[in-house]
C-alpha cells in the first residue's frame, strides 16, 4: 500500500499520535493528582479503618510507616509524580492494599482479558447491527421506521445494567436457562480446553446480550438520523431525477451516512465503558468492573488508580485505531491533506 | 415562552415524554408527603414481598421499598438537575467564548475540550468521587456536571462560529457594544432552542451517571437514590434470592425517567429541525 501511506497521510497520522499522547499525559496527571486531594492520605484512611477493627496501636504505627515508605507517600509530591510516571512506563502500578502484597499490574493483567473479550465484540456487533437497522428504517419509513426508532431510543436510554439486571432475573433466576453469575463454573480453571471455552461462552451469553442490545439502540438512532438527512440532500434528488437506480443511490447515501457513525464507534468505546463495568458487576464477571467494585469498597486506591488508568489507555488505543481507520475510509481527509500542499 | 410551549405541543413525541416525565416528578415530589414511612426505618422482615403494609415489600434490612423509591427518585432527579445545569452553564460559556473570541483563546479552550472528550468521563468521575470525602447529592451533581460539559461546549462553539458572521453582530460591534453584551444579547438568544435540547440531554445523562457511580459504590452519602437502591440490591444479593421488588422498581424508574427526557429531546429536535418533521 505505498500509495496510501503518502506524506499527507503520514502527517494526519503524526498529528493524531501527538494528540493522543497529550490526552494520555493529561489522563495520567488526573490519575495521579485527583486521588491526592483526599483529606489526609490514603494510608491514613486505611490505617484508621484497621484501628476501628481493633488492630493494636504499635502495630498500626509500624504498618503506617511501612505503607508510607512502600507507596512513596513520605516523599514530596513532585518526586512522587516522577516516580509514578516512571512506574507507569515500566508497567508498575504499585501494590494493592486489599490484596497486599500482590502487584496491581498482575491483578489487572488477569482481569483485563475478560473485560476486553466481553466489551469489544459486544460494541462491534451492536454497532454493525444497529447501523443496518437504522439505515433500513430510514429508507423504508412508515410503521417499520417508527417501531425501530422508538424501540432503539428506548434501548439506547436504558442503562446497560438495568437491562442486565432484568435479563438475570428472567433468564437466570425465574427461568434458569443461563448461569446467574461468574465467568466460568466453579471448579473450572481458565485454560485452553474445549470444555472450559464452552463453559465460558455459556456464562458469556447474558452479559454479552445485555451490552449488545443497548449498543444496537444507540447506533440505530444515529444511523437513522444521518440517513434521513442524506436522503433529503440535493445530490440524492439530482441522482433520482437522472434516473439512477434506487439501489445505487442507497449505496451512496449509506456510504456518506456511515462516516459520522465511524466517529460514533470511537466515542462508543469511551461512553460505553462505564455502564459496561457495572454490567460486569451485575454478573460478577471476573473482569475489571467487578475488580473496581471491590477496590472501591475497600478503599484500595492504588488498585482504583491502576484500573482507571488501564481503562483510559484501552479507550485511547481503541479511539486511535478507529481514527486511523477513518483516515483510510474517508477520501476527503486524504484529499484535504493533499490539497493543503 | 407561550409560543415555545405551543410549538412544542405540536410534537406528539415531546408531549408523551413531557407527561411521562411529569408523572415521575410528581411521584417524587408529592409521594413523600402522602406516606409517612421513613426510607431508613425498619418496618418489616428481610425481603418481605409486597403486602398491604408495604406495597412494594421491604429490602434486606426490612426497610420500605416504596418509601425508598419516592425519596430515591427525588434524589436522582435532583442530582440530574444539578448536573444538567452545571454542565450546560460551563458548556455554553466555554463554547460561546471560544466561538466568538476565536484566536488562541479558541484554540486553548477547544484543545481542553477535545482532550476531555477523549478521556472517558467515567474515569474522571471515579477519580473525582474518591477525592471528595463527603459527597452530598448536590456535590455529586456538581461533580457530574463538571465532567459532562465538553459535548455541549463543542456544539455551541460550532454554532457561535457560524452566527458570528451574521450582519446584526457586525452592526452591534460597529455600534460599540461590548463583547460580553454581544455574546449575551446577540449570540445566545439564537441558540436557545439548541441549549434547551442540550440541557434536557445533560439532565438525562446526569441521572444515568449518578446510577453508574452509585452502583460502583460511589453514591451520595446518607441518602437514598435510584442508583443507591440498585447498589444495595446487588450487594445484598436481591437478584439471586428473587426479591424482584427490591430492584425492578428502581430499574423501571431509571429507564422511564431517562427515556422520557430522551423523547422530549427527540420531540424538540423534530420541532426545531423541519427536515425530520417531514419524515413522519
Amino acid at each position: 500500500m505505498p500509495k496510501l501511506i503518502d506524506s499527507a497521510f503520514a502527517r494526519y497520522l503524526l498529528q493524531k499520535i501527538l494528540w493522543y499522547v497529550l490526552a494520555f499525559f493529561v489522563a495520567v496527571a488526573l490519575n495521579f493528582f485527583l486521588p491526592r486531594l483526599i483529606p489526609g492520605n490514603p494510608v491514613a484512611v486505611i490505617v484508621s479503618q484497621m484501628a476501628q477493627q481493633g488492630v493494636q496501636s504499635a502495630a498500626l504505627e509500624r504498618l503506617y510507616a511501612t505503607y508510607m515508605a512502600e507507596f512513596g507517600l513520605d516523599q514530596p509530591v513532585h518526586v512522587q509524580f516522577i516516580r509514578y510516571l516512571s512506574g507507569v512506563f515500566r508497567g508498575d502500578l504499585g501494590t494493592s492494599f486489599m490484596l497486599y502484597p500482590s502487584k496491581v499490574s498482575d491483578v489487572i493483567r488477569s482481569a483485563l482479558p475478560w473485560t476486553l473479550a466481553l466489551q469489544i465484540p459486544a460494541i462491534l456487533v451492536g454497532w454493525t447491527l444497529g447501523n443496518v437497522l437504522g439505515a433500513v428504517a430510514a429508507y423504508k419509513r412508515g410503521v417499520f421506521d417508527r417501531t425501530v426508532f422508538i424501540s432503539a431510543l428506548a434501548l439506547s436510554r436504558v442503562p446497560y445494567y438495568c437491562l442486565a439486571i432484568i435479563l438475570v432475573y428472567l433468564l437466570a433466576v425465574t427461568w434458569p436457562v443461563f448461569p446467574v453469575a461468574g465467568g466460568y463454573s466453579f471448579g473450572f480453571y481458565p485454560e485452553w480446553s474445549l470444555e472450559f471455552i464452552l463453559d465460558a461462552l455459556y456464562h458469556y451469553t447474558l452479559p454479552f446480550l445485555s451490552l449488545v442490545m443497548v449498543a444496537i439502540g444507540g447506533a440505530a438512532v444515529g444511523m437513522r438520523e444521518m440517513s434521513i438527512y442524506e436522503l433529503g440532500t440535493d445530490y440524492v434528488n439530482y441522482a433520482k431525477r437522472l434516473g439512477i437506480s434506487d439501489a445505487k443511490v442507497v449505496r451512496y447515501v449509506f456510504r456518506n451516512a456511515m462516516l459520522p457513525q465511524v466517529t460514533g464507534l470511537a466515542l462508543a468505546f469511551g461512553t460505553m465503558v462505564g455502564g459496561a463495568l457495572v454490567t460486569e458487576n451485575v454478573f460478577s464477571y471476573p473482569g475489571l468492573g467487578t475488580l473496581l467494585f471491590s477496590a472501591i469498597r475497600q478503599n484500595d486506591y492504588p488498585m482504583i488508580q491502576g484500573i482507571t488508568l488501564m481503562i483510559t489507555v484501552t479507550v485511547l488505543i481503541a479511539n486511535f485505531l478507529v481514527e486511523i481507520a477513518y483516515g483510510f475510509i474517508d477520501p476527503r481527509i486524504r484529499a484535504a491533506q493533499v490539497g493543503e500542499k | 415562552m407561550r409560543d415555545i410551549l405551543r410549538i412544542l405541543s405540536g410534537s406528539r413525541r415531546f408531549l408523551v415524554g413531557f407527561f411521562m416525565f411529569g408523572a415521575v416528578v410528581l411521584f417524587a415530589w408529592i409521594g413523600p408527603y402522602l406516606i409517612d414511612t421513613d426510607p431508613f426505618t425498619r418496618v418489616g422482615g428481610l425481603y418481605s414481598p409486597p403486602s398491604k403494609e408495604a406495597w412494594l415489600g421491604t429490602d434486606n434490612f426490612g426497610r420500605d421499598v416504596l418509601a425508598q423509591l419516592m425519596y430515591g427518585t427525588r434524589t436522582s432527579l435532583w442530582i440530574g438537575l444539578v448536573g444538567g445545569v452545571v454542565a450546560t452553564l460551563i458548556g455554553v460559556t466555554v463554547g460561546t467564548v471560544a466561538g466568538y473570541r476565536g484566536g488562541w483563546i479558541e484554540e486553548a479552550l477547544m484543545g481542553l475540550t477535545n482532550v476531555l472528550i477523549t478521556i472517558p468521563s467515567i474515569v474522571v468521575l471515579i477519580l473525582l468521587s474518591i477525592a471528595v470525602d463527603s459527597r452530598s447529592a448536590t456535590v455529586m451533581g456538581v461533580i457530574i456536571g463538571i465532567t459532562a460539559w465538553p459535548w455541549t461546549a463543542r456544539a455551541v462553539r460550532a454554532q457561535t462560529s457560524s452566527l458570528k458572521t451574521r450582519e446584526h453582530i457586525d452592526i452591534a460591534r460597529i455600534s460599540g457594544v461590548g463583547t460580553l453584551e454581544i455574546m449575551l444579547v446577540e449570540v445566545l438568544p439564537y441558540m436557545l432552542s439548541y441549549i434547551g435540547m442540550a440541557f434536557v440531554l445533560q439532565f438525562s445523562e446526569g441521572i444515568l451517571s449518578e446510577a453508574t457511580l452509585s452502583m460502583l459504590g460511589l453514591g451520595p452519602f446518607q441518602t437514598v437514590s435510584l442508583g443507591v437502591m440498585l447498589n444495595w440490591a446487588l450487594l445484598w444479593e436481591a437478584v439471586r434470592v428473587g426479591a424482584w421488588w427490591a430492584f425492578i422498581p428502581p430499574t423501571i424508574f431509571l429507564a422511564i425517567t431517562s427515556f422520557s427526557l430522551m423523547l422530549m429531546n427527540a420531540g424538540m429536535d423534530e420541532v426545531f429541525n423541519p427536515r425530520l418533521r417531514q419524515h413522519q
